[in-house]
């Protein structure tokens, strides 16, 4: 009973809208533009470090949480952050350490996950 | 033999088809055309550990299949020429390098199955043998892999994207028979109009196609009431209407008998495979399982089968380059 008493209603619903108007940005860019998927996976994470760097981007995941930090623009927002932290504490070459730093644990379980999933499973033919 | 026209060699003592097989996939196995194909796989690996495996043993089998229902042995086939999409068409010289026949790689990308019965007919007139043999095969799994993204990423594709027929076609061209008759053929040309979207091949490749068959018939003289079914290889649902409105644009009313084989593979409602099917195998496997069996029952007695491919690879559509397409055109006729 603790978990659903303690649970912030609002603010699952405001994380659920936000992360979801992200994904309908980047469906929008699938199906109406020819930019491939890479290249939207990239304009994602250079638009969130941007926003981020500015400083604006931090509103949204005040306002949203998860729904601001688990789409890519929240990546990029991320490695913006841990720039400009690292460059507080260590100088320039904070710029290139910090973004790297700050999104360490989400490459390293991104790899560990990858290399499990790609021992247990076996590319199949798309349904469609 | 004799050349007319501009593109067009006509047969004195016309090459009869004599044999035909084809293999396909799950997918394929699942359309309107199965009962029309020698085998179905039920798996896309075919018990083998990878797609590049799996798709020669397909053109080994078939190419099996083919020389078995001929009734001839592989010491009587002259030449074999084969081709596929993969990089320097490993399918083939992989699955055929226990053949024993002499062996002819060629690439035409998606029109390579009847870029063979072309070169094959012409050696066999010549007197250069008294038997050949034509594969062609493409697998879906290497060929997103090769040409689009891997399958691992589960990229969505776009609605004008077309399905690379897992499968592969063949068939022995021969100097005695009792037909059908390889009559003509047309050889197509380079045309490239600056379509540069990977998933709009139908698009790339219409213009070639139309190029084609005009020549075709101003070669000939023909119509295209003339035949009773015209049948391009893998412009599927979007490049077919380009193709009949850009025919019509020419004089040309092709719609009552003109049909591709990219749209008559799979069931565009019930399969969702977008705008049809592509690639060598689907162009082989309509011609060696469905019309094939359509001229042998005499439901068809003269066609126009053209084949359409894509000449791109990987890197050119990486670099932005545009699609120069290709359609070679053979006349089938009893």
């Amino acid at each position: 009973m603790d978990f659903f008493q303690s649970m912030d209603w609002m603010q699952l619903i405001r994380c659920f809208i936000v992360g979801g108007i992200i994904c309908i940005i980047g469906q929008i860019l699938i199906d109406k533009t020819k930019l491939t998927p890479a290249r939207i996976l990239v304009i994602f994470v250079t638009t969130g470090a941007i926003l981020g760097g500015l400083g604006l981007y931090q509103h949204l995941v005040d306002f949203a949480g998860c729904g601001a930090t688990v789409p890519l623009t929240g990546f990029g927002n991320l490695l913006a952050k841990g720039a400009i932290e690292e460059v507080k504490t260590s100088g320039l070459l904070g710029a290139f350490i910090g973004g790297t730093k700050a999104a360490a644990g989400g490459i390293a379980a991104a790899i560990f996950f990858g290399y499990i999933a790609s021992l247990i499973a076996k590319p199949k033919m798309k349904k469609q | 033999m004799q050349k007319i026209g501009k593109q067009t060699v006509k047969f004195d003592a016309p090459p009869t088809i004599l044999q035909t097989a084809s293999i396909v996939g799950p997918k394929e196995a699942d359309g309107p055309l199965a009962k029309f194909f020698d085998q179905c796989l039920e798996d896309e690996f075919w018990g083998e550990n990878s797609w590049e495996k799996a798709e020669s043993k397909i053109i080994k089998e078939t190419v099996n299949t083919v020389i078995s229902k001929s009734g001839l042995s592989s010491a009587d086939i002259d030449y074999c020429f084969a081709g596929d999409l993969l990089n320097q068409c490993i399918s083939s010289s992989f699955g055929l390098r226990e053949l024993n026949i002499p062996f002819i790689g060629i690439f035409g990308a998606c029109s390579t199955f009847v870029e063979g019965l072309c070169l094959a007919s012409v050696f066999i007139e010549s007197g250069a043998g008294n038997n050949a043999l034509c594969a062609a095969s493409s697998h879906f799994c290497s060929a997103e892999k090769q040409f689009r993204f891997p399958l691992e990423l589960g990229n969505q594709r776009p609605q004008s994207s077309q399905w690379t027929v897992t499968g592969s076609g063949a068939a022995i061209v021969s100097k005695s028979g009792n037909g059908p008759y390889i009559t003509n053929i047309t050889i197509g040309k380079i045309v490239d109009k600056g379509i540069k979207d990977a998933n709009n091949m139908g698009a790339a490749m219409a213009p070639a196609c139309l190029d084609t068959l005009l020549t075709h018939f101003s070669d000939t003289g023909r119509s295209p009431s003339y035949y009773d079914a015209i049948i391009s290889g893998d412009l599927g649902h979007v490049g077919k209407e380009i193709l009949t409105e850009l025919a019509a644009t020419k004089g040309y009313n092709i719609k009552s008998n003109y049909n591709d084989c990219g749209v008559l593979i799979f069931d565009k409602e019930k399969q969702d495979t977008h705008s049809g099917g592509s690639g060598c195998a689907c162009c082989g496997t309509v011609f060696s399982g469905y019309l094939f069996k359509m001229l042998q029952e005499k439901k068809y007695k003269k066609i126009l089968l053209i084949a359409t491919g894509a000449l791109t690879n990987s890197t050119t559509s990486q670099q932005g380059e545009s699609i120069p397409g290709i359609a070679h055109a053979v006349s089938i006729e009893l």
